[in-house]
């Protein structure tokens, strides 16, 4: 196996994850591409594990794993509450502090 | 090796397929479901990287916990569930230029410094007991860290999400 096809991969994922956090519109959707980017960060890491035989990148894709589901908790939580106060969760209506 | 090419192919091939569905689909239950497959195509990649702890992990927080995080936000905030055709920004063209770009920048970082580098042919698969004994050892710090992080986020989940 190559390094380069780990590496790729995460890099097709995160172009991937990009695009969905800039083109959609609802709130959960840009969450889920969230996660996209996330998880390709978490495919680097484990392939540069392998390459320099430590353990010391799984210990950093078990905290992202963590962090990550702690944003998502925390994101969709928002989200209710701006569903809550508003009956919509489509991310350019939000513009209540433009200047 | 060829053997371990083949399946990571495979769920290479699942996962930009799911990828590429998540973020077009016009059904935001069938997009969570699409990253369902995503994430247990990544699992898979981290079976073939010899992290089967991560594997694991991946499977239970992500798929397990996640997903139903996810399906609950699009149940408790839509009133439908059917297609939708306004899932989209009105500039979310600009998303493709911005996206080919980066992959073009990355993929020639990549080659460039990578080349055709081999990872090694056997490593050990890194065991459960190495791993907690780097998070309980040089990471101890970090490890308390998150775990404020995960309390904080609890706290503000449910101080978020509270009805008063």
């Amino acid at each position: 196996m190559l390094l380069n096809q780990f590496l790729l991969l995460g890099a097709v994922l995160f172009c991937i994850g990009v695009y969905g956090v800039i083109a959609r519109k609802n709130a959960v959707m840009v969450l889920m591409s969230i996660e996209l980017i996330l998880n390709s960060v978490n495919l680097n890491l484990l392939a540069f594990a392998m390459r320099s035989g430590t353990a010391d990148g799984h210990t950093f894709a078990l905290y992202i794993i963590a962090v990550a589901a702690a944003e998502v908790g925390v994101g969709l939580a928002l989200v209710l509450l701006i569903y809550r106060n508003k009956r919509n969760i489509a991310l350019e209506d939000l513009s209540e502090m433009k200047g | 090796m060829v053997a371990q090419n083949i399946f990571f192919a495979i769920f290479a091939v699942i996962m930009v397929v799911g990828a590429l569905r998540v973020v077009t689909s016009n059904n935001v239950v069938h997009a969570a479901l699409w990253l369902v497959t995503v994430l247990a195509g990544a699992a898979g990649q981290y079976i073939l990287l010899s992290a089967e702890f991560v594997a694991v992990t991946q499977v239970l927080v992500y798929i397990g916990a996640v997903m139903v995080l996810f399906l609950f936000g699009t149940m408790l905030t839509r009133a439908r569930l059917g297609e939708e055709t306004d899932l989209n920004n009105k500039t979310w063209i600009l998303g493709i230029p911005v996206a080919l770009l980066l992959f073009g920048t990355m993929s020639y970082a990549l080659i460039d410094s990578f080349g055709d580098e081999k990872l090694p042919e056997n490593a050990v698969v890194v065991s459960t007991q190495v791993i907690s004994d780097q998070i309980f050892g040089p990471y101890l710090i970090p490890f308390w860290a998150l775990s404020f992080v995960l309390l904080a986020a609890t706290i503000g989940a449910i101080v978020l999400a509270r009805k008063d």
